[in-house]
């Protein structure tokens, strides 16, 4: 399954499901990334990690080890 | 005269503009804590308005209430246990559905509440129309709209606070409904929760010793315990018959798990979001297109795969220069008003204890205190203008993943960073990390970043000890010790001294902004403040501490004066303490002399050199008679003739300086931001025992080879 972390910079895609467990699934999910949220990848930072990501109009980061838990379609 | 005294908590995501709501509504009437046990700051105001004395405490900024995170927990309990008689939702209007998401936690624990729309300009401009009645409506609290940054509207605030205090304000309690599934789950837990409530309330009435009403609504407690709140689950169990509360929750989790195919805590977290959707889509229009924001055209730079290393070294290079560059002028000044202010009152004074208590002890430990204010004062001007503008967030996006490596967060470079210049600064700079264990660690590894006041030790012993063309490399190589180690410790701490998950590092990069000089300098003043109050306390006292293990006794046992002030130096308690130590520092090749001088390199790394060089003089009766103008040339001479230094033990020396103990204002610092005793005295007791360790090895195995 394709996750966030695939996507290359640029690229659009929905959330179809956000695995993972405790505090990261739970900050994720609260910030708004849920199943159903459509989502861009916007840049990876300068030494490869963390990435930007588009959600709704603003800018959010996250580690790449985190983007692999948000499955993407 | 306010007749009446209420209390008011402001809540928000971070970045929702709610520090600068606070500061506009308390203007400096500001106090600045901690939440006992945690490293949480608590910060506390006050306004008087419409006849009411209004306490206004300003919540950590959080996106959330869960127990997860310890801001957002600490949040939680302050709306639970001291039930501010009303909450003001700080609400970035521009972003409008993601900060609603802890609105409608809010309405959950049915706080009385009234929305703040902040930001409103912004939002405006990107084409969004909110019908302001319609939405209220939605959300069942009254709403006020703000342009924080221009002041727009804090009265209104105020308003509406009393308008909902004194009950004017009518409008129907509306909560998020919940997937009908979960919402049959719900009403089971509850009826479950009440009997149980009911029961405790009868068993309190006979024995007494039950806590009776849990100050939680019993619809929040239920839609907790679905989501598995560790802090909730905790709270039931304490209360009898929790075995039949738990054994329906688990039943509850199942069921939803099965039915929905999903975790209970997403299902709940889309209702909420689904709530907020449905509203927005009712109460706001979009008429704006996908424009390319200013914030995206900056970023483009700013965060450039190619330029955004070296514009954040370049950006990291300003604040170091503002901080001690711009900050040595007024140090010196204050050093120099002391240094007179003691001539004058040594001249007005006789000679004696008590002149000495004052000169060296008092006016110099004030002088002490106050010379790192420029420092302080200058590097939270910076930092409070990163945080504003919204470019701390990309500093943190772009050291991360180096960070990360050793278990710590993009955060920690900055205040890392700021310890080659002052450690006192440094160490007051991690209150930029939410995250305590993060904190905590990145406090104990900032001593390892050596400090402006080591550099003097390293190049005197340098000069003496090197040829010119090492020079630079021994200095490097010092330098770089010092990192690897702060790396090495970061990464033991996180291991095992407080291991756990990792703070994630999913955070919103705010749009840029303008700041306002007054919040920039309400934030300076409010640090300056902070270190003057708490922790200069405890360095004045230190600083007379140390001058009486330095000046006593002052005559010796057959109650004659010491003949010289080297003598007087060796029979101090000070220096009974570095001849004692000295079997302790004889396997690192030190004696007592060097042992003296350690113990007074813990009032300011720089006197461990001045103190060698008052030792070494002896015999030198000519240099002692200059006094202590005596230039690095001669210190140089005569601690080569003197201390039966090797360049391979003066290199160990300089190993000690760096690692051993931070000095006594840096663990004043490390007390006051860790809020007890316990982490100041690890810092001193593992620096310390790490030092010994490095320079042992080192020693012991330069001789086995032949160095020494």
């Amino acid at each position: 399954m394709k996750s966030l972390k695939d996507l290359l910079p640029g690229e659009k895609a929905r959330v179809s499901r956000v695995g993972g467990v405790g505090a990261v699934k739970r900050r994720i999910v609260d910030i708004g990334i849920v199943p159903g949220a459509e989502i861009e990848m916007e840049r990876y930072a300068p030494l490869g990690d963390p990435v930007e990501v588009k959600l709704k109009g603003n800018h959010l980061s996250l580690r790449k080890e985190e983007a692999a838990s948000i499955f993407v379609e | 005269m306010p007749n009446k005294t209420i209390t008011i908590a402001l809540a928000g995501n971070p970045n929702s503009g709610k520090t600068t709501i606070f500061n506009n509504l308390t203007g400096a009437r500001q106090h600045v804590g901690n939440y006992p046990g945690v490293t949480v700051e608590r910060k506390e105001g006050r306004v008087i308005y419409g006849g009411y004395d209004i306490k206004v405490i300003d919540l950590p900024g959080t996106y959330s209430l869960t127990a997860y995170s310890p801001d957002e927990l600490v949040a939680r309990n302050v709306l639970i246990e001291e039930k501010p008689d009303v909450v003001v939702n700080i609400v970035d209007a521009s972003n409008l559905e993601r900060n609603l998401y802890l609105t409608t936690q809010l309405k959950e624990l049915e706080v009385p509440l009234v929305l703040v729309l902040n930001m409103m300009d912004i939002a405006e401009k990107s084409g969004m129309k909110i019908d302001i009645n319609l939405l209220s409506q939605l959300l069942g609290a009254p709403i006020v709209t703000v342009i924080g940054t221009k002041n727009q509207g804090t009265v209104d605030i105020l308003k509406a606070v009393l308008d909902t205090y004194e009950g004017r304000i009518k409008l129907t309690s509306r909560t998020v409904r919940y997937h009908h599934e979960v919402e049959d789950e719900l009403t089971v837990l509850q009826n479950t929760l009440a009997d149980q409530v009911v029961k405790m309330k009868v068993a309190a009435g006979t024995a007494g010793s039950y806590m009776v009403q849990p100050s939680y609504p019993l619809r929040w407690v239920a839609v907790k315990l679905l989501e598995n709140d560790r802090e909730i689950i905790n709270k039931v169990n304490s209360w009898p018959g929790s075995d039949k509360i738990m054994a329906a929750v688990k039943k509850s989790r199942d069921r939803i798990r099965e039915i929905l195919q999903d975790d209970p805590e997403l299902v709940v977290v889309d209702g909420r979001y689904g709530f907020i959707r449905g509203a927005c889509q009712e109460a706001v229009t979009f008429s704006g297109t996908n424009q390319i924001t200013t914030t995206e055209i900056i970023d483009k730079v700013l965060l450039n795969r190619v330029l955004a290393l070296p514009i954040f070294l370049g950006i990291m290079w300003l604040l170091f220069q503002l901080t001690f560059t711009l900050g040595a002028p007024p140090m010196e000044w204050i050093e120099a008003g002391f240094a007179a202010l003691g001539e004058w009152v040594s001249s007005h004074m006789p000679e004696g204890l008590l002149q000495s208590l004052i000169v060296d002890g008092i006016i110099g430990g004030v002088g002490g205190v106050v010379v790192f204010l420029p420092n302080i004062m200058l590097l939270f001007l910076g930092i409070a203008f990163l945080e504003a503008t919204g470019y701390m967030a990309r500093a943190a996006f772009v050291m991360d993943k180096i960070m990360h490596r050793v278990g710590l967060h993009g955060k920690s470079f900055v205040p890392m960073l700021t310890g080659f210049g002052c450690n006192i600064p440094a160490i007051m700079a991690t209150r930029t990390l939410e995250n305590p264990r993060d904190r905590l660690v990145t406090m104990l590894v900032t001593p390892f970043m050596s400090c402006g006041a080591r550099l003097p030790v390293y190049s005197l012993l340098i000069a003496a000890f090197f040829a010119p063309e090492v020079a630079g490399n021994v200095l490097f190589s010092i330098y770089l010790i010092g990192i690897l180690m702060a790396m090495l410790m970061a990464k033991v701490f996180k291991t095992w001294l407080v291991p756990g998950e990792s703070e994630p590092f999913v955070m919103e990069l705010p749009i840029y902004r303008m700041p306002t000089l007054k919040n920039l300098l309400i934030h300076m003043w409010e640090r300056a403040w902070l270190y003057l109050k708490k922790a200069g306390t405890i360095i004045l006292a230190a600083s007379i501490l140390i001058w009486g293990l330095f000046t006593f006794p002052t005559v010796d046992e057959n109650g004659q004066p010491y003949a010289n002030a080297i003598q007087q130096m060796e029979e101090s308690y000070a220096g009974q303490i570095g001849k004692a130590i000295e079997p302790v520092l004889a396997p690192l090749g030190f004696d007592w002399q060097t042992g003296i001088a350690l113990v007074a390199g813990f009032a300011a790394k720089e006197v461990v050199v001045s103190t060698l060089g008052t030792l070494y003089s002896i015999g030198d009766e000519e240099a002692l008679a200059e006094g202590e103008a005596t230039a690095a040339k001669d210190f140089a001479q005569r601690a080569r003739e003197q201390s039966g230094f090797t360049p391979f033990t003066a290199y160990i020396l300089m190993l000690f300086t760096l690692l051993y103990s931070p000095c006594v204002a840096a663990i004043a610092v490390i007390k006051r931001e860790t809020n007890g005793w316990k982490w100041p005295l690890f810092t001193m007791a593992y620096t310390t025992a790490l030092a010994w360790i490095v320079c042992f090895l080192v020693y012991q195995g330069g001789r086995l080879v032949g160095l020494a």
